[in-house]
């Protein structure tokens, strides 16, 4: 038995290997912008720091919301930048020619979006904790589930926007950026989801995201990990991401149906 | 499948009544044909008659309406991904991802086709495609002509049983066109694979086919030897015949 992934699957990875060595520009997105990210909120923090006199400091709540939402960022980033390269490139008709099958092709999403998020994710810590005294490590293991349930819901929309670019066409991947943005207000990345008009309340409350941040702001503050709230999240992300997974097949079957996956390069709803 | 299954069927292709409709429009009307080992085969049809159609059918990127497709025996539909391991196909539509080298795309195709001893079948199908030059060469930057060729090799990468090619020599020089077709020939009689071909060059068909279908608003008008058949039906070159159907001229009927 072997404990490697079936080889369609290292194809997908492998394939997304060369294209990073292959082009710097390609490493931008998991290098440079969270680490101008960091940089830029760790002042940020540091001049907070000196308005506030009250001892406290702005680091482990402001700058650790802003690194654990970076990462969730490059997870759904991560997935959906591999697929996009298949969109760019017009790879569907060769891949899906070959026995891959769909849930090889999402394993070999998800496994190269683990790489680079993680990749991106080890130089935000190196960041923070080297230049603006972010006490990452002082954590220790309790940090793990918080990580793992934004990785597993930004899983879940990495593919669930691969999803909508594969049914409305190339041009849609405009609704994959807005994604975070969109998702960040009502997580309560920067502040519990109470400080919300009610009606935004019960939707931060559908998103798995909402627990993380409102745990990390807990143990912070010196709380215990709220270990309750953590599983239920946990449960909403795994849900998601079933939803996600489905929604893909179902596409991908219409697009076998129609006829979009054979030519996928025009808008087919418009 | 086992070798003596294999041996006792002479189909590598069986095609039973395939159709694929669009709204009110048949692309594909119930079509039936085979593709036995050893042989190659041309599906002629001028643009839009079907042929792209049944391919991506065959390929199972697009999913027919009604019909049957099996390779070797065993049913192509719903997918069967160990089916699918013994085909490939190269089309000028289709092509590799360009920010690859070559190698990287061969070697990411065929871990897709998991090909046995991949680096050394790496290196003769790029020896047998004139590719010595381009290992290390992004696909993008290519010539359409090598282009082309790496596009075959990367159908030939897993010794496939039935090779679907769409118009292979459409964009290549005479000289690279012979020496694929040669490639093409070669594999059809030594590997015994079957070869399902489009084309509009009705020389090279009738050079390189044993059979032609010709298919029409996704019908099959006339099947047989491209030598034989322009004559059989008062035409003086396959050329002839393929305008003659192109246009459903009322002297040739569906067989």
């Amino acid at each position: 038995m072997t404990l490697l992934p079936p080889r369609p699957v290292l194809a997908i990875v492998l394939r997304y290997f060369y294209l990073l060595r292959g082009t710097p520009a390609r490493w931008m997105p998991i290098f440079a912008w969270v680490a101008i990210d960091m940089v830029l909120w760790g002042y940020i923090t540091k001049y907070l720091n000196t308005l506030v006199h009250s001892g406290g400091s702005f680091v482990p709540t402001l700058l650790g919301a802003v690194l654990f939402f970076d990462f969730f960022t490059r997870v759904i980033f991560g997935v959906t930048g591999v697929f996009l390269e298949d969109v760019w490139s017009r790879s569907f008709l060769n891949l899906f020619a070959s026995p891959l099958t769909v849930s090889q092709y999402l394993i070999g999403l998800v496994v190269s979006g683990l790489v680079t998020s993680v990749m991106g994710l080890a130089v935000m810590i190196a960041l923070a904790t080297a230049l603006f005294g972010l006490p990452f490590f002082s954590y220790g293991l309790m940090i793990a589930p918080f990580l793992l349930i934004l990785f597993v819901f930004g899983v879940a929309l990495g593919i669930a926007a691969s999803a909508i670019v594969l049914r409305l066409g190339p041009s849609a991947e405009w609704f994959i950026w807005p994604v975070p943005a969109v998702v960040s207000p009502v997580a309560g990345v920067f502040y519990p989801i109470s400080n919300l008009p009610v009606w935004l309340q019960w939707i931060g409350e559908l998103l798995p995201p909402s627990y993380v941040f409102e745990g990390l702001r807990t143990i912070v503050a010196g709380g215990a990990v709220p270990w309750t709230a953590l599983a239920l999240s946990g449960g909403l992300a795994l849900v998601y991401l079933v939803l996600a997974c489905w929604l893909f097949q179902r596409v991908f079957r219409h697009a076998v149906r129609t006829g979009i996956l054979a030519r996928y390069s025009a808008e087919t709803v418009g | 499948m086992d070798r003596d299954r294999r041996a006792a069927t002479q189909n590598i292709l069986t095609i039973r009544n395939l159709r694929k409709t669009y709204g009110e429009k048949a692309a594909v009307a119930g079509i039936s044909f085979e593709v036995r080992r050893g042989e190659i085969v041309g599906l002629l049809g001028s643009n839009g008659a079907g042929k792209t159609t049944t391919i991506s059918m065959i390929l199972g990127v697009l999913e027919p309406d009604a019909g049957s497709i099996q390779l070797e025996g065993a049913e192509m539909i719903p997918r069967n991904a160990p089916a699918v391991r013994r085909t490939n196909f190269a089309a000028v539509y289709a092509p590799l991802t360009g920010n690859l080298t070559v190698l990287q795309n061969l070697r990411v195709f065929g871990l897709l086709y998991g090909v046995e001893k991949l680096t050394e079948r790496i290196e003769e199908v790029v020896r047998e495609m004139g590719l010595e030059r381009f290992r290390r060469v992004k696909c993008g930057v290519l010539s359409s002509g090598e282009q082309t060729r790496v596009a075959l090799a990367k159908a030939m990468l897993n010794r496939p049983h039935l090779l679907l090619l769409d118009e292979p020599t459409a964009s290549l020089d005479p000289v690279a066109a012979h020496e694929i077709r040669d490639q093409i020939r070669k594999f059809a009689s030594a590997d015994h694979g079957g070869v399902l071909w489009t084309s509009h060059n009705m020389l090279e068909v009738q050079e390189v086919c044993d059979r032609v279908l010709f298919l029409s608003q996704g019908k099959i008008l006339l099947e047989g030897d491209p030598k034989a058949l322009p004559r059989a039906h008062g035409k003086q070159t396959l050329e002839e015949l393929f305008i003659a159907v192109s246009r459903e001229a009322p002297e040739v009927e569906p067989e």
